[in-house]
Formats: structure tokens, sequence, C-alpha cells
């Protein structure tokens, strides 16, 4: 019996029949209506409750990926502020072992040249000129009552001309005096020449602690701010992380820049040590050689960098003792040095391959050979360029650092982003079921609306004749 | 430190020694060339592909050269062959002294065969190519492909061609072919159903213009 046969209730009159299967369809929906409704909103709540749950997982994972990113980005930021910090205490102490560390001598150099300036001073100050014994003796005979003698006269003639020639011997003295005072003055010069560019060195040292120190303050503050997790180290981390990972990111891609130049300048002649005809898996041996060898390359010198102690990628070199480090150094710079040789004569070797394949194909072409034109000039660059490279890749390692800090930062907050993103969508798909239970609920009750509305009709006639009952009771009590 | 260091670059040769295939990818051609009647004449224009070949060939190669006379099933036909070196120097010095063998023979043929033994030439040729063990194997056929098998020679059998590409290069139109057309056509069909009967893979090259794509495939 197919699908249609089962409908056809009165065969030969399909307008019957379908008239007949929905007027069954709309009692069978009314009457299966409340479960239906209740089926359907069970089924919605039941999957909106699902993803509000879901969302709420999400959430909660964000939340805390947030907060260890949180406690990654500070514990970093902390490390470096303190690196900072201890880096500007090293300066600071330089500058006090270099320019303070004299200071007792400078001390004593100053005092000495104020001793001397003063023992100077005091000898150049002037003494005044005592006033002559005679000036009362004058006063007396001035005062005496000339009686027509001429002896006064006399007397104050000779009293005169010895008071001019005194007069005059005594501005010699003065004269010598002042004389010997200017060249005592004079000598202090040079003294307080040194005395000022002495305090003017002092000064400047002084002024460069005060920078020093205002500049520690600041580290300082920053370091403080992140000790106590403030929004603002936060943010500021945050934005430090992301500046990083771009710049390291863009170093990165020169790096690899350089590597292939250099991969393109090694990959040929390696041909000629491990053969140009063998393959591992998709690749040539000998690219792969040329490969191997630029890594163990960036792998030293990574190695140096590390024993140097400029990058910290790897805490047990940095642990070592400095014999030992010392030693990987050298270790490391040796192999740099061999393998930037190799590379540099690899280089040598491909000039002289490439010219020689230059030479057979034009020979196969039977085209004449073109006159080469400083032929050393690129013979020199490939060679010069093979030997600078290794140790050019070296210091990938510095933003490599910068990478893989930075990324954890960035990597941390791309996918707190992302599980937000899921949150949001989850939870809008908690709304989407919950309208769309709604939604079916009244599709339902599409179908069986004759019934529906005629219910309806029903329960309000019912509700006016329970309105209209109690009045005309009020009435029959009040006749 | 250095003990360590060294026992890791002896870790990466062998592994890159151990795990190294020089034979699956490589390629191994082997060219016949028709000196029989006036398609001698033809021979300049095989010198051509020849030296397109030697450009394109690289180290771990193997190419081979014989020419088809009466009896081709002879290492005595071989004009060269060689597996071209790993190291790209010695590969050069290898395809210089090859094209110089061909050069030799090209002008050494003055007067061509009575007869074309293609087929042998062909078993000689899938012979070859097994033995250099070739990941892609080639046999080029220089020739208008009209056998002519010598009185008592037996070449009615099928040949075994599995994994090789046969091309069939320069095949020029007799005077027979102008009178019907079919006689050509049937030619290179009954070519073409040897070759795919013996496992081969077959094509048809008469534009040598278009030579970069004759490796393809």
């Amino acid at each position: 019996m197919s699908f249609t046969q089962v409908f056809n209730i009165f065969p030969g009159s399909p307008l019957l029949s379908g008239m007949m299967v929905l007027v069954l369809a709309v009692v069978l929906f009314y009457l299966a209506r409340t479960p239906a409704h209740k089926a359907i909103h069970s089924l919605s709540r039941l999957l909106q409750d699902c993803f509000r749950m879901m969302a709420d997982s999400v959430l909660h994972v964000e939340e805390r990926f947030e907060k260890r990113n949180k406690e990654v980005m500070l514990t970093a930021g902390a490390e470096a502020a303190e690196r900072m910090i201890d880096r500007e205490f090293q300066r600071v102490e330089a500058v006090v072992k270099r320019d303070l560390n004299g200071f007792p001598s400078l001390h004593r150099s100053l005092t000495d040249l104020v001793t001397r300036i003063d023992e100077d001073y005091r000898e150049s100050a002037q003494v005044p000129q005592p006033s002559p014994d005679w000036v009362q003796a004058v006063d007396s005979l001035a005062q005496l009552e000339s009686k027509g003698d001429k002896w006064p006269t006399n007397i104050m003639a000779e009293m005169h001309k010895t008071a001019v020639s005194q007069h005059k011997r005594t501005m010699e003295e003065y004269r010598h005096s002042v004389g010997s005072r200017h060249a005592l003055l004079d000598k202090m010069r040079p003294h307080w020449q040194r005395v000022s560019q002495t305090l003017d060195q002092v000064g400047k040292t002084v002024k460069g602690l005060h920078e020093r120190a205002s500049i520690l303050d600041k580290h300082m503050s920053e370091y403080e701010d992140i000790r106590k997790k403030t929004d603002k180290a936060t943010r500021r981390l945050a934005s430090s992380a992301m500046t990083q990972f771009c710049i390291s990111a863009i170093v990165l891609v020169i790096a690899i820049g350089g590597a292939m130049i250099n991969f393109n300048l090694i990959a040929l002649p390696m041909s000629e040590m491990v053969g140009g005809g063998s393959y591992i898996g998709n690749f040539k041996t000998s690219d792969i050689a040329a490969l191997v060898i630029i890594l163990v390359e960036l792998a030293m010198g990574l190695y140096l960098l590390e024993s140097l102690r400029i990058t910290r990628l790897f805490p047990l070199i940095g642990q070592m003792d400095d014999k030992m480090r010392v030693r990987m150094i050298w270790v490391t710079f040796s192999i740099l040095l061999i393998l930037a040789s190799v590379e540099s004569a690899l280089a040598f070797m491909r000039d002289r391959i490439a010219a020689d394949m230059q030479a057979l194909r034009q020979t196969l072409a039977q085209a004449e050979s073109p006159e080469a034109v400083n032929s050393w000039i690129p013979t020199i660059g490939q060679m010069v360029m093979g030997f600078i490279l290794p140790f050019a890749l070296t210091f990938v390692a510095i933003p490599l650092e910068s990478f893989v800090q930075s990324s954890r930062t960035v990597i941390g907050a791309v996918t707190a982003a992302a599980l937000r993103g899921v949150a949001f969508v989850l939870r809008l798909l908690a709304d989407v079921t919950k309208y769309a239970g709604d939604f079916l609920v009244n599709l339902y009750d599409l179908l069986p609306f004759p019934l529906l509305r005629i219910e309806h009709w029903l329960r309000e006639r019912r509700q006016m004749a329970d309105v209209d009952q109690p009045d005309e009771m009020m009435i029959n009590e009040g006749v | 430190m250095k003990k360590s260091f060294g026992i890791l670059i002896a870790v990466i040769l062998l592994t890159i020694g151990g795990c190294a295939d020089s034979t699956g990818r490589s390629k191994g051609i082997y060219m016949l060339l028709d000196t029989s009647g006036t398609y001698s004449n033809e021979l300049k224009g095989a010198q051509a592909i020849i030296n397109y070949l030697l450009g394109t060939l690289e180290p771990g190669d193997s190419f081979g050269i014989a020419k088809i006379d009466s009896a081709s099933f002879s290492d005595k036909d071989i004009i060269a062959k060689m597996t071209f070196d790993g190291r790209p120097s010695v590969t050069n010095k290898q395809k210089r002294l090859f094209k110089q063998r061909v050069d030799s023979f090209v002008a050494s043929v003055k007067k061509g065969s009575a007869h074309t033994d293609i087929t042998g030439g062909i078993l000689q040729a899938s012979e070859y190519l097994d033995e250099t063990g070739a990941g892609r194997k080639y046999i080029l056929l220089f020739s208008d492909l009209e056998e002519d098998i010598k009185k008592g020679h037996v070449r009615n059998f099928p040949i075994d061609v599995s994994g090789c590409n046969v091309v069939a290069l320069n095949v020029t139109k007799l005077r027979s072919d102008n009178l019907d057309p079919r006689e050509y056509f049937d030619r290179v069909d009954k070519w073409r159903k040897r070759v795919e009967e013996g496992g081969g893979n077959w094509r048809l090259m008469n534009d040598l213009n278009r030579l970069d794509g004759l490796l393809h495939g």
C-alpha cells in the first residue's frame, strides 16, 4: 500500500478524500495540542539549556584562560622589569665606581685648594696705613697764638716739607703692597679655575646619577604596578607584547629571506658532496643537506647568544659556571667560523659549476659563448655572502626569543577572544532555540485554528455568562 | 661537547645516506635512431633532440642511444650509453663526451641500412632501461615506423615494454602514404597497439619545436 493510497479514503473522489484527511488532521492536531506544545517547549528548553551551559562552560574556560594569560604576562613583565632595574643598578654602580670612587681624593684636593686660596686671600688682605704720630703735634702748634714770631711759620714749613716727603714714601709703600696683593690674587686664579672644573665634574656626575635615579624610579613604579597587578600594568604589558610580536615577526621574516638566499647559495654545490640524483622522500638529498647546514648554523648561533647571556631561551646554558660558559662560547664560535668558511668555499664552487653548466648549454645549443665581464666580482660577492650570512643569521636568536615570549601573550589573547566569540555564538543559539520553540508552537496552532477559534468563542460566551449570572442573582436578591 | 657534536653529525650523515633513494626518481631514456634507407638523412633532427635531452637530464639519469638497422637486438648497435654521475661537474664532462660520440656517429653515417628492425631495437631498449632501475623510463623512436625484417629473423611476437613511455618522434610520411594516407595511420596504430599490449604508454610527437613536453607523462 503506497503513501497516497493511505489517504485515498473515498476512492474516485480525491477532493473529498483530501478534505476528510484535512478535517481528521485538524481534529488530531487539536486533540494532541497540549502534549505537542509541551514536547516542543521541552525540546526548545532542553536545547536552550544545553547551549547556555556550553556558553557558560566556554566563558568559564575563557575566564581561566584570561587569568592564566594575565599571570603569564605579569610574570614575564615582572621578570623583564627586574632585569631592567638590575641593569640600571649596574649602570649606577658603574657610575659610582667610576666617578665617586675617587671622591675622597677629590675632596682632599678641593680642601687643599680651598686652604691655599684662603691663605692667599689672607695675605692679600689690605692693611690700613698707620696715621702719622706728629698730626697731634701739628694740631697743638696750630692752636698756639702767633705774636709776630716767625718760628711757628718756619716749623710749619718744615713740617709741611716732612709731611710731603712722608706722604710720597707712604704712597710708594702703599703701591708696592697693592701690587704684591694683586700678584697674590693673580696666583689664585688657576686654583679658582681648578675648583670650578672639579665642581663642574662633580655636578655632572651628580646630574647623571640623578637622571639614573629618575629612570630607576620610573622602572620601580612600573614594577610596583605589575606587582599590584593593576589594569594599567596589564594594558601596558599587553600592548608591549603585541608590538614585540609584530616587530619580531617582521625581523624573523627578513631572517627567513636571508636563510633562503643562503640555501640557494649552497644547495647546488652540496650535490657535489652528497650527489645530485638521490632523494629523501620528495626532496633532493643535497637540498636537505644544505638545509641541515643552515639549521646547524642557526642552532650554533642560538647557543652562542645564549652563552653570551644575550638571550635566555635555554636556562641550562645560562646557569652554567663561567668557565664552562666561556668554553661553550669558543666552541660554538669555532663551529660557526668553520661552517661559514665551508659555505664560502661552497659559494665559490657554485659559481664554477654554474659557469660550467652555462658553457655546456651553449655548446649543446651550438651558440657562441659571450665574453664574461668582471667575472670575479660575482664570485667574490657570493663568497663574501656565504661567509657573512651564517654570522648574520646568528642574531636571529634575539627576535626569536622576543617572538616566543610575546607569542604566549598574543596567542593567549587571540584564544581568549575566540572563546568569547564561541560563547557569544552559543548564547545566540540558546536564544534562537528558545524563540524557535515559540515559533513552532505558533506554527502548530495554524492547522487546528478552526477548532481553536470555536474553543475561544465558547470560552468567551462562558465568561460572559459567568459575568451576567451574578448580576441576575443580585437583581433577584434585591427583589 | 665536541664528541656529542661529532656523534650528531655522524647520525645526520648516516640518516641522509641511509634514507637516500637514488633510482626511484631518476629518468632512463633510450633513443633509437632509424638509419635505414632515406631516413638516415633525418639524423640532424635527432641530433637536436639529443642536445636538448643532454641539457635537460640531471645527475643520476641514464641515457642511451642506439641505431636501428637490419638487426637491432644487439649491443653493437649502441652508439653511446651513460648513467650520469651524482656530481654535477662529472655529469657535465660525461655529457660533453656523449655529445662528441653522437656527433662522430652522425658524421660517420653515409649509407642507410638495408632492413629496419624496430622490434629488436625496442627489446634492446627495454632491457637496458630495466637494468638502469630508473623510476621513469622512456623509449624514443626516431623512425618512420616502417619495419622491414630481414629474412630469417623472427619479430612477430608480443613485446614487453611495461612501465615504459614509448614516444615516436618525427614519423615521416612515406611516398606510399601520400597515395593512401590510411597506410600511415595503420602503421602508427599498429605500433600503438603493440606498445599498449606490451604494457607501455604510447605517444606520437611529430612537431620537434615542442620538445618541452617530451619527458612529461
